[in-house]
């Protein structure tokens, strides 16, 4: 089966600002993951590891910076798009939910002409006709009441409502891949499960693909099929989300669920892990976790070590991937 | 338990809704959201208590009415035996220093446009405790920070670094209790783990109590030794961690909170994550 969503080496470059000397500054490094049509990946990383910029460069959303590699919405490249073909894209081939929804609404508008917006750009239904499909969009996304609630504006709604009207913006015009950025980083951790059970139902409804971009290793675990696991820039590891917790095939993987409180951790010190990220300015020609790793050998600062497929259906780009320890399943 | 420090008695505390004009007109009573229904809770001194549940579960409320952020409608706050309700003037002042806050969001809860200096600061002030200086340089050492922060502004700062600012103001009063809503919720997994770490050693140097509100059993359990599982604004059940550790859970809905925050698996439907009530 073909992917929904191939993307290849992906790489997004800043001209640095001009008050710093350095050189341009490579966020995204090199980065391939694919999306299947039904299938739930995670693509998770700390804050600064470059997640949510190869988001928007799927998308082509970012205008300063330069995007390399291939983006392949099934089979067509994204990058080399033509505007026009690029609009019919966005909205109909991907779409996107972002993490604060009070930022990608428009406050001044009624949330239902934000629906219709997407709806008269992407299909031919006269007003009447646009009008109940944006019903019908809000109740699919679980909002009660939806033909009242059209006419609300986006302060009316509480958070999670509103992530629900984004979310119904997102799909107006039938997306075969949803990209969801942090969709639910901003809301009070009550209401996340409701946003995360919304969007896997509306994956098995709708048979999207599902790409969410996270930090939170309890979200992954509760929602996705596969993982992408990115450190500075890079993919250390991917593979399904079951052997990737039970059986860490990258030092920082391992070393980030070791940080993780569980069962039998009561009132022990927990071990987070040692020094900062590192800054994306001048990536060395090594692993860029060497500072912060316990299973380093010379191997690792000789030249940074590929991504191979160590396994069938994993990949990893650490050389200690065959020493880590399976950890316990709970 | 003769010397519990706060003793919650039958506490409940409701919310009106709206009700609409021609409602009122009419003189239909306001309709009320019952929050917290009936709960008592006694936390002795040194004990970490968690407060565990789901969406609106009334968790937070019952945090928020603890600090008098809510009033609660009825019921019985006793701190160190007096009636917290009925304190007024230095006395009520004197049970807000030592009972302080810390609460989920660092992005929120600290004023954007104040240097931390001016953060630390506000809380001396307004309990009119003497050098400042001094304690606000010991506070920041304390939180693994040092002096070097102290000019900076909340956006310079990561969100675990916020975190322990947060932690600092709450602390430079030296408080008995800290309350800790959803204390790591917004944090990465390694920040959490030093955030999760700051907090024991805080709590093992000062001997203080914790009262700890979170969704995430984990974190609960590794920092509280007893927790207390909370559904539509009433007490479900109470158990000890190494209780919860050995699964020995007897009520359905904590079961299924266990289930749910055990991670690794996926759900086998897709439905499995739908509110549990």
């Amino acid at each position: 089966m073909m992917p929904l969503l191939a993307v290849r080496d992906l790489t997004v470059t800043f001209a640095a600002a001009a008050a710093a000397a350095a050189g341009p500054v490579r966020v995204v490094d090199g980065i391939s993951l694919d999306v299947m049509p039904g299938e739930v990946v995670g693509l998770v990383g700390e804050s600064g590891s470059g997640k949510s910029v190869t988001l928007r460069a799927l998308l082509r959303l970012l205008h300063a910076a330069h995007i390399g590699g291939r983006v392949l919405w099934k089979g067509r490249d994204v990058l080399a798009m033509p505007d026009h073909e690029l609009r019919e894209m966005r909205g109909k081939g991907m779409a996107a939910v972002f993490q604060e929804p009070t930022a990608a609404l428009n406050p001044v508008l009624p949330i239902g002409l934000q629906i219709e917006e997407s709806l008269s750009a992407h299909t031919t239904l006269n007003a009447a006709a646009r009008r109940r499909r944006a019903i019908e969009l809000l109740g699919e996304v679980g909002i009660t009441d939806a033909s009242r609630r059209l006419g609300a504006y986006p302060h009316e709604l509480s958070g999670g409502q509103r992530q629900r009207a984004m979310i119904a913006i997102a799909l107006a015009a039938g997306p075969e891949i949803l990209l969801a950025d942090e969709p639910t980083t901003a809301l009070d951790v009550t209401i996340q499960d409701q946003i995360l059970a919304l969007l896997l139902r509306l994956v098995a409804d709708r048979g999207m693909g599902l790409l969410l971009v996270t930090h939170d290793l309890g979200v992954v675990a509760e929602t996705c099929d596969r993982m992408v696991v990115l450190y500075a820039g890079r993919v250390a590891e991917a593979g399904s989300v079951a052997d990737v917790f039970h059986q860490p095939r990258h030092a920082y993987t391992d070393a980030l669920l070791r940080s993780m409180p569980g069962e039998g951790t009561a009132r022990t010190r927990l071990a987070p892990i040692p020094g900062q990220p590192p800054s994306l300015g001048r990536p060395p020609d090594a692993c860029a976790f060497v500072p912060r790793c316990g299973y380093t050998n010379p191997l690792c600062t000789e030249h940074r070590p590929p991504l191979i497929e160590v396994e069938p259906g994993r990949a990893s780009a650490c050389t200690a991937w065959n020493r880590l320890p399976a950890r316990v399943p709970s | 338990m003769t010397a519990a420090l706060l003793e919650i008695d039958h506490l409940s505390k409701r919310f009106p809704l709206r009700r609409s004009t021609l409602d009122a007109l009419r003189g239909r009573p306001r309709p009320m959201l019952q929050a917290v229904h009936d709960v008592s809770l006694s936390i002795a001194r040194g004990e970490a208590v968690g407060i565990v549940g789901e969406s609106g579960c009334g968790k937070s409320t019952l945090a928020r009415c603890l600090v008098r952020l809510h009033e609660p409608d009825s019921g019985r706050i006793a701190y160190n035996g007096a009636d917290v309700l009925a304190l007024a003037g230095d006395q009520r002042r004197a049970f807000n220093r030592s009972v302080q806050m810390v609460f989920q969001d660092p992005y929120g809860s600290l004023h954007p446009r104040q240097t931390v200096d001016r953060i630390l600061a506000e809380p001396l002030a307004i309990h009119g405790v003497p050098d400042a200086e001094t304690r606000i340089e010991r506070a920041l050492d304390e939180v693994g920070l040092g002096t070097g922060f102290r000019f900076r502004y909340p956006h310079q700062l990561s969100g675990g670094q916020r975190q322990r600012i947060a932690i600092a103001r709450a602390l430079i009063l030296e408080p008995q209790i800290l309350l800790l809503d959803e204390p790591t919720s917004a944090l990465d997994a390694s920040v959490q783990a030093e955030v999760l770490n700051l907090l024991d050693a805080l709590r093992c140097r000062r001997g203080l109590t914790f009262v700890m509100v979170s969704h995430d059993l984990a974190v609960v359990t590794h920092l509280c030794e007893r927790l207390m599982v909370m559904q539509r604004g009433q007490t479900v059940e109470f158990l000890s961690a190494p209780d919860l550790a050995a699964h020995r859970v007897t009520n359905a809905y904590t079961l299924s909170l266990m289930h749910a925050s055990s991670g690794f698996k996926r759900a086998a439907e897709p439905g499995h994550l739908e509110p549990l009530s």
